[in-house]
């Protein structure tokens, strides 16, 4: 194919790679090595400037570390202050884990596609959720919250490997009072638990929900994610109605690095948030 | 001497010697010259002042994992086709600071680096290698995010190009429809004709650059001349690669079992990626001092050949080298194409040159398609 010579813009562009700096507000444990940092831009520029969807993440960077893409977790009306929920599971994260409030880390973002919350007015939904999963979907829920009457039902369907990993149960009650139902199982009890055992696509065959006009928004393992839509799709949802947030390597979150390509997509640029239909031909295909 | 320059769109003829003036010029103007020179064996690129830094009377001989340089004795000195580097190690460097953080009061700040890159003047540059170069425009600044280090070396850069009079069986430009010749995106073009240059004046600027060249308006007889140098490379052009059924074939074949018989022979070395004048792929290194003051982040160019290129927690998302191969033979050929309009391969046969098994890129695509037909 002929490749044409494309006029080169002269104008430098603004350093995509380089990260501002905001401050830890607040720090609140959530789980067995999973925490909530509150942050606020330390610039009053970057502060006002910024603006995010539910299921877009942000680039987090800890000087001499290293860098990771964490998912925003906090309602998308408030952008004073950024709520991310931390895993730790390597280096960096390990490093973020000791901060506390004051420190400074620095902040890319906000990158990536959204849950399509504008196609979701006047409809159910169902947001599916496997343990770390449910932090990129907490901003659809507040928006859901905040804005509850421009939904129909909305079930939330929520488990992890124990009770312990769990995430957000403290806000599990207010939920409920707002008209979100609240569906939760864990892989392995405790002896307090009195809940449903059993893997997070299980939590199907417990809730009727109407097919039609009805959106699934799935975030969690691959392999959770896969029986999401296997269930999503015997009771009859189409495809292009079924969501799911994908996860890769990363390291620049604009396209540059090339790690997290996905096929003909980029998880930093038409992702996180896929439909479905998008991307059947390669879900699933072993180690792609 | 000619008082006057020539006009853009122009086709001249110096003599040989004559394109030290036009270097000449060049540095004159702040440009830092970049060309090929011998070194080690192979013709790499380096800084050069000088026409003899040139590889006057060599040639390359290359084949499917083999390269090897010969002595001539003609008096060309681009009589060669394309070497181990490519003009992405300038534009799109291995190695590049992105900034400096420094912990003051207890906060951290973040500085770019300030200092400017060089202006580059690229010497040689074959048809493939400025097709590669278009590519990586679209690439890196062609997206919603501009890389503003690739956009300040790439904004500078003079390209004085080169026409091919020869061509290797490991080329296949033509099947990519990228060269032999040159036809757009350069200051100025040479073709090499036995006791002259043909010089297509491309760009104001390029035209400056020919001042004291002793230039003439090129004759009808060193035009037809010229058109036989890079007829002969195309008629030299053996290897084919058929794109007319890219990218479906790829998707449709990504579990077929022909990868398995690739990824017995792949070393999973990385030199294709190396090599390869369009592979853009990167990663980072964070450095600091000891009491943690004062830290750097630095891009390093990446493979993913790399086994731990796809690593997420918990574990590789392509743990083998068949997925490995696949991922680099998709997105050259394959999904390059959805992402950026335009295949990620320009035919220039470093890969197949400089691996150290022989792997063809197209024998492969071609072996897949057969297979896939069956």
């Amino acid at each position: 194919m002929s490749v044409a010579f494309p006029a080169i813009e002269v104008r430098s562009p603004v350093d995509p790679m380089l990260p501002r700096p905001a401050v830890i507000q607040g720090v609140r444990p959530e789980a067995a090595g999973v925490f909530t940092f509150s942050m606020a831009f330390a610039n009053p520029a970057d502060r006002a400037a910024y603006q995010f969807q539910a299921g877009q993440f942000n680039m987090l960077y800890l000087p001499g570390f290293g860098e990771v893409a964490i998912s925003l977790s906090s309602d998308p009306g408030e952008t004073q202050l950024l709520g991310h929920t931390i895993r730790v599971a390597g280096n960096v994260t390990r490093a973020l884990s000791r901060l506390k409030v004051g420190d400074v880390v620095g902040i890319r973002g906000p990158f990536g596609s959204h849950w399509p919350l504008e196609k979701a007015a006047g409809r159910n939904l169902i947001i599916v959720a496997g343990g770390i999963g449910l932090a990129p979907l907490r901003p659809v829920i507040l928006s859901v919250l905040t804005h509850r009457d421009a939904f129909g039902r909305v079930l939330l369907l929520y488990g992890a490997r124990t009770p312990g990993d769990l995430l957000y149960t403290r806000e599990f009650g207010r939920w409920r009072e707002a008209g979100l139902e609240v569906n939760v199982t864990v892989d392995v009890g405790d002896e307090n638990w009195k809940g449903k055992v059993g893997v997070v696509p299980q939590l199907f065959y417990f809730v009727r929900m109407e097919h039609k006009n009805t959106l699934v928004l799935t975030c969690g393992p691959e392999i959770m994610m896969r029986f999401v839509i296997y269930e999503a799709l015997a009771r009859r949802i189409p495809k292009d109605a079924i969501y799911l947030s994908m996860e890769r390597n990363m390291k620049c979150a604009v396209g540059f690095c090339g790690h997290c390509q996905y096929g003909p997509n980029f998880i930093c640029k038409q992702g996180p948030v896929f439909n479905f239909a998008a991307i059947e031909p390669f879900f699933g295909k072993e180690d792609f | 001497m000619p008082p006057n320059l020539p006009r853009v769109s122009a086709s001249v003829v110096i003599r040989k010697s004559s394109l030290q003036p036009v270097f000449d010029n060049l540095k004159a103007a702040g440009f830092t010259l970049v060309g090929p020179t011998v070194r080690e064996g192979a013709i790499v690129l380096d800084e050069i002042s000088r026409l003899e830094d040139l590889p006057l009377g060599w040639t390359d001989e290359q084949q499917p994992g083999r390269y090897r340089l010969k002595q001539t004795n003609e008096p060309y000195f681009f009589g060669f086709t394309v070497g181990p580097h490519s003009w992405k190690q300038y534009l799109h460097p291995a190695r590049l600071p992105l900034f400096a953080a420094r912990k003051e009061n207890g906060n951290w700040a973040f500085l770019p680096p300030q200092t400017p890159p060089p202006h580059y003047a690229f010497v040689g540059v074959r048809a493939c290698d400025l097709a590669a170069i278009s590519i990586l425009d679209r690439v890196l600044l062609g997206g919603e995010f501009r890389d503003p280090h690739y956009a300040r070396r790439r904004e500078q850069v003079f390209v004085l190009a080169v026409n091919c009079g020869h061509a290797n069986p490991t080329c296949f430009c033509s099947s990519m429809n990228t060269g032999p010749r040159v036809t757009e995106g350069f200051d100025l073009a040479l073709t090499e004709l036995p006791e002259a240059f043909l010089v297509e004046v491309g760009s104001e600027a390029g035209s400056e650059m020919m001042k004291d060249s002793a230039w003439e308006p090129a004759t009808a007889f060193e035009l037809r001349q010229a058109a036989g140098v890079f007829q002969q490379a195309e008629r030299e052009i053996v290897r084919d690669l058929k794109t007319d059924d890219l990218p479906q074939l790829v998707y449709d074949n990504l579990e077929h079992a022909h990868w398995d018989e690739v990824a017995a022979r792949c070393l999973s070395c990385g030199n294709c990626t190396l090599v390869c004048p369009t592979c853009f792929c990167t990663t980072v290194e964070d450095t600091s001092n000891l009491r943690g003051t004062m830290a750097e982040r630095t891009r390093l160019a990446d493979s993913c050949f790399n086994r731990d290129f796809s690593y997420v927690f918990g574990g590789n998302i392509r743990p083998n080298i068949r997925s490995r191969y696949r991922q680099w033979l998709s997105h050259k050929l394959a999904s390059w194409i959805d992402q950026f309009g335009t295949s990620g391969c320009v035919g220039c046969g470093r890969c197949i040159a400089w691996c150290p098994v022989g792997i063809e890129i197209t024998e492969e695509v071609n072996a897949l398609r057969a297979k896939a037909a069956q």
